[in-house]
């Protein structure tokens, strides 16, 4: 009796359960094509001829890769393309190296008013981007560092929230290793060098990929800073190539195409990292 | 013995600290105090007037400008998308942390949008949003032929300064007139398009992984329904979690707009997508009014400064069961 009424309600649960899976699947799915139906637009429309980016049909009838040529030709995109991952490239190396020797301060050693400077960091967090952007520019104004490359990658080599986020990270490293290291004679150089920053290295791969990102797609300081068309990064460049070329719609596209293909593939290749850091770094701040 | 060993543990921490926190000074801390004491001043770029400390005036003649409140209804308008964007990234991790095959897919296809975020997505909603010729009005405008109807009515989106809850532009009030979609709506609907995928959803999905199972199926047991289960033993779970984005997502969602402005509308029509950050933006690097517009920002950060502190009284309180 009792086996009875177990199967039907585990029948029964069964097929509720299959049920909620294809409803999940099915929302799932139309959310997916939501966030992909416009990047699948953009790539199509940018080897189209431009007499058929408006029509409603999505597809060219005939491919014009050489949409892409074009837009080198009317731009010096592949020099966007240079100076935005030379910066990048920089800035995310000076980060990480100032961030983690901060952080290992900050986490790892014990001293006379530590907490008080890092809640000062921790303050300078909420402090809005344009209240210190107007006394850096008189700041670079000063140093003679408009329109320079170090001017772009100066300013942005140390942050707040890449001696949080190594914090964080080196935080949940034993301290018993450190003091081992110590008895044994290593120096705090050698324990940061040697014992901290190998652990601390999937924190430091998040930093770097967010460090990168966020210089090679960051606006306002470069468009502030930069006034010969030489230096200018990837956004500047889409932003005055929008503003010349806005009605060829689909070189325009060619251009966002090309302008984040480098991020999707960075995306595609340290999802794991990625998503381990950004949930260590908040949750358990 | 121990203040020498006291002293030589401050001077080890300094070694390592220094590089940044030198930085930390001359381009964050400094700044921050730098713009203050500017925005006292009538400091101009242009030096079309003779330098000097002009007390409030600046702070007094903002609060007396039309175009500031109205930039600064545009900055509070434009969070309504949040709440929307929060809950959607909620949904979309609860449906993620069943045990689903090829999760991963979904997670990187909704992470898409908001990891790939910028200038280039933007000029590609703007193509999107063209009234006459973009795909979105296309299909709506096809659509409503197919069912008999006009083909027109497609909203102008970027060019329109229409919004949901009709609210006129120089004055508050609403009228029908206004009523439909417009400029402010557009530039919402692509930030939640953006973020709804993207952090918070990982941040929840996270969350809702530490959420203990015995909790949830004791409540089951009880014979509490989903709906039930979910508010009173996941929910609760969450706070911790919700707090945290709700705080980072008002001082983001405060200081945001410049690039849609820039990029997207150039803060029209009608100043509607002028935001308070892009405000800042024209009159320093446009007007190369330093002074005023440093007076405008230490008024947004007095505002995200507020905004926290209530969401940390509230929040705090929340936190306790």
């Amino acid at each position: 009796m009792m086996e009875i009424t177990n199967k039907q309600i585990s029948a029964k649960a069964r097929h509720k359960k299959i049920w909620k899976t294809v409803i999940s699947y099915t929302f799932l799915t139309l959310i997916a094509l939501g966030m992909l139906i416009p990047f699948l637009w953009m790539v199509l429309a940018s080897f189209k001829p431009l007499e058929e980016v408006s029509q409603l049909n999505p597809f060219p009838s005939v491919w014009h890769p050489e949409n892409y040529l074009a837009v080198f030709k009317k731009v010096p995109f592949a020099r966007y393309y240079f100076n935005s991952v030379f910066v990048a490239a920089w800035v995310t190396f000076m980060q990480c190296l100032t961030s983690a020797m901060a952080a290992f301060a900050f986490a790892r050693l014990k001293w006379k008013g530590r907490d008080v400077v890092f809640r000062l960091y921790l303050a300078t967090m909420m402090v809005p981007g344009v209240v210190t952007m107007i006394p850096n520019y008189a700041v670079m104004v000063k140093l003679h560092l408009l329109d320079s490359y170090l001017g772009l990658i100066v300013p942005a080599s140390f942050s707040a929230f890449g001696v949080f986020l190594l914090r964080q990270f080196m935080m949940s490293i034993p301290d018993s290793l450190d003091e081992a290291a110590a008895i044994d004679g290593a120096t705090p150089f050698q324990i940061f060098w040697d014992v901290v920053m190998p652990l601390a290295r999937a924190g430091l791969i998040t930093l770097a990929i967010f460090t990168f990102m966020g210089t090679y797609g960051s606006f306002f300081w470069p468009l502030v800073l930069i006034k010969s068309e030489a230096l200018r990064t990837l956004p500047i460049g889409m932003l005055f190539f929008d503003s010349n070329y806005g009605k060829q719609t689909n070189l325009i596209m060619a251009a966002s195409v090309m302008n984040i293909i480098p991020l999707v593939i960075l995306f595609i290749s340290s999802q794991k990292f990625l998503v381990k850091g950004i949930q260590m770094g908040a949750v358990k701040g | 013995m121990n203040k020498q060993k006291q002293t030589k543990d401050v001077m080890t921490a300094m070694a390592f600290l220094l590089p940044n926190f030198l930085g930390f000074l001359i381009f964050t801390a400094g700044p921050v105090i730098f713009s203050l004491i500017i925005s006292f001043t009538n400091w101009n770029l242009q030096k079309t007037v003779p330098f000097q400390f002009t007390g409030f005036e600046n702070f007094i003649t903002l609060l007396h400008d039309n175009d500031f409140w109205l930039y600064f209804m545009n900055t509070i308008y434009f969070l309504i998308g949040m709440p929307i964007a929060i809950g959607g990234s909620l949904v979309l991790a609860i449906l993620m942390s069943q045990k689903l095959k090829g999760i991963v897919v979904y997670r990187t296809l909704f992470y898409l949008p908001s990891f790939t975020s910028g200038v280039a997505l933007m000029i590609l909603w703007k193509a999107l949003y063209n009234p006459d010729f973009g795909p979105i009005n296309m299909v709506i405008n096809e659509t409503s032929r197919v069912f008999g109807g006009s083909g027109h009515i497609a909203p102008q989106w970027l060019l329109s300064t229409h919004n949901l809850f009709g609210l006129e532009v120089e004055r508050v009030a609403m009228t029908v007139r206004q009523w439909g979609l417009g400029a402010r709506d557009a530039i919402i609907f692509m930030g939640i398009w953006t973020a709804i995928g993207g952090n918070n959803m990982l941040l929840y999905l996270a969350a809702l992984t530490n959420v203990p199972p015995e909790l949830t199926e004791a409540a089951e047991m009880d014979g509490a329904g989903k709906w039930a289960t979910f508010r009173n033993v996941t929910w609760p779970q969450l706070a911790p979690t919700t707090f945290f984005i709700v705080v980072m997502s008002f001082i983001g969602g405060l200081q945001g707009g410049f690039e849609q402005a820039r990029v997207m509308t150039q803060g029209g029509p009608a100043n509607t997508t002028t935001t308070l950050a892009y405000h800042i933006y024209t009159k320093a690097f446009e007007e190369f009014q330093i002074g005023y517009s440093s007076a405008i920002s230490w008024i947004l950060f007095s505002i995200i400064f507020v905004i926290t502190v209530i969401n940390w009284k509230l929040g705090s309180k929340d936190l306790n069961y």
